[in-house]
C-alpha cells in the first residue's frame, strides 16, 4: 500500500490560509490503513484546524468527508457537491489521490494535507516500511523476494557491498543489511546458485527516468 | 464583593474497572472532590482515541482528564498504555495548535483509591484554574458548549 504520513497544523494552516472554507477529504483505500487519511484522521486533523484558527482569530469553516478511494473518479464524483460548497480541498489521499481530485474539479484548489512517502507494508503495530521503489522492472524473483533496490542503501544488484558489519548495513546499523537477507533466503529455498550469475546493469528507464509513466491495455480500451 | 473564581469544566474519562468504581467508593466513604469533573464512564481506556480529547477540547472542555488502571493492572491487559500513548500524541497536537499540553492528563487509579483519585481531580482543577479558561471557550465554542 502508499503510506503517507499528515503535515504540521501549522503547515496546514499556512497552506490554506487564503480560504474561509475548507473541505478535509480523505480516503479510504491506503491513507486509512495507514493511519494517516482515513475517516478518523480527516475527523481529527478537522479538529485541530478549527481549534488553531479559533486561537488565530482566524474565519476558518472545515467541513469533513471520506471517500473510498480519491484515485478513482466513480468515488471522487460523491465529493462533487460537498467540494462545490467549499472554497478549497485539502485532500488527504496519496499524491496521486490529490491530483485526480484537481484534475476533475478545475475550479477549485486542492492541496495536499499528507506527505506521500512510500509503498510499503505494516512491519508491525505503528511501524511501516519501505518495500517497493517501483522501479518499473521487477527482479524480485533473482533475489529469493527480496529487494535489493528498495532495501540496500546502495541499490546493489550485485551485491553484497563489502562494508556491511555482520547483519547490519554500513549506512545505518539500525538496518538489516538486504544482501544478508537476500542471502539466508536464496539458502533457505536451495537458490543459493542464484548468486553466481552477474546481472547487468538495470534499465533505468522504466523507472522515473524522462517523467511519468503510462500502462496502456488495449484489450481493455473502448 | 469577591472576585469571581474561575471555575474549570473537566471532562474525565473513566474506566469502569478502576477510576470509576474508585470515584464510586469515594462517594461510599464520604470523600469530596470538586465538582468541576464531568465524568464519562468507559470499558477500558484503550477504548479512547485521540479524536475524543480533540472533540471534548472543541466543544469547550477547559481541561480533559484520563483515568485509567495502574501500569500491569488492566482488566484488557494493556489498554491504559495504549491510553497513555494516545494521550502523549493528542497533547504533542494541542502543542501543534497552539494550545497548553497541561490541559490533558492521563492518571492511574486502581478500584481502592478513592483518596488519590480525589487528589487526582483536585490538582487537575487547580492546574486548570491556574491556566484559565480555555482560550477556545473564551473565543466563542460550539452550540454545544453549554451543556458541558
Amino acid at each position: 500500500m502508499i503510506v503517507a504520513q499528515r503535515k504540521s497544523i501549522p503547515d496546514l494552516l499556512e497552506i490554506i490560509k487564503n480560504h474561509k472554507k475548507i473541505l478535509v477529504l480523505g480516503c479510504g483505500t491506503c491513507v486509512t490503513v495507514c493511519l494517516a487519511g482515513g475517516q478518523r484522521e480527516v475527523g481529527i486533523i478537522a479538529s485541530a484546524l478549527r481549534m488553531a484558527a479559533k486561537l488565530k482569530d482566524l474565519p476558518l469553516e472545515v467541513e469533513e468527508l471520506t471517500i473510498e478511494r480519491q484515485c478513482d473518479n466513480v468515488f471522487i464524483e460523491q465529493a462533487a457537491e460537498a467540494i462545490e460548497r467549499n472554497d478549497a480541498v485539502l485532500s488527504f489521499g496519496c499524491g496521486a489521490g490529490v491530483q485526480a481530485v484537481a484534475e476533475r474539479y478545475t475550479s477549485k484548489p486542492v492541496y495536499a494535507g499528507l506527505d506521500t512517502a512510500f509503498i510499503g507494508i505494516l512491519e508491525e503495530r505503528g511501524v511501516w516500511t519501505e518495500k517497493c521503489a517501483a522501479c518499473g522492472a521487477c527482479v524480485l524473483h533473482q533475489y529469493g523476494g527480496i529487494c535489493p533496490v528498495t532495501r540496500c542503501a546502495k541499490h546493489m544488484l550485485n551485491g553484497p557491498c563489502s562494508s556491511s558489519r555482520e547483519d547490519r548495513c554500513e549506512v545505518d546499523p539500525k538496518r538489516q543489511c538486504a544482501w544478508q537477507l537476500i542471502y539466508k533466503r536464496l539458502k533457505e529455498i536451495g537458490q543459493l546458485d542464484r548468486l553466481k550469475e552477474t546481472k547487468p546493469p538495470k534499465n533505468r528507464r522504466l523507472g522515473q527516468d524522462g517523467g511519468y509513466r503510462t500502462i496502456i491495455r488495449e484489450d481493455h480500451r473502448i | 464583593m469577591k472576585p469571581e473564581v474561575f471555575e474549570p469544566k473537566i471532562v474525565a474519562f473513566c474506566c469502569h474497572y478502576c477510576a470509576y468504581s474508585s470515584a464510586d467508593l469515594a462517594g461510599s466513604m464520604r470523600i469530596q472532590y470538586p465538582p468541576n469533573v464531568r465524568i464519562i464512564r468507559t470499558p477500558c481506556t484503550g477504548r479512547l482515541e485521540t479524536e475524543y480529547f480533540m472533540k471534548a477540547f472543541e466543544k469547550g472542555a477547559d481541561g480533559v482528564l484520563v483515568a485509567g488502571c495502574l501500569e500491569g493492572g488492566c482488566h484488557f491487559v494493556e489498554g491504559n498504555l495504549c491510553a497513555k500513548r494516545r494521550v502523549n500524541y493528542t497533547k504533542d497536537m494541542l502543542e501543534e495548535i497552539g494550545m497548553e499540553k497541561e490541559r490533558l492528563r492521563m492518571v492511574n487509579i486502581s478500584a481502592a483509591m478513592a483518596r488519590p483519585l480525589a487528589d487526582a481531580i483536585i490538582d487537575m482543577v487547580e492546574t486548570v484554574r491556574k491556566l484559565g479558561p480555555s482560550p477556545i471557550r473564551q473565543k466563542g465554542s460550539l452550540k454545544q458548549e453549554n451543556r458541558l
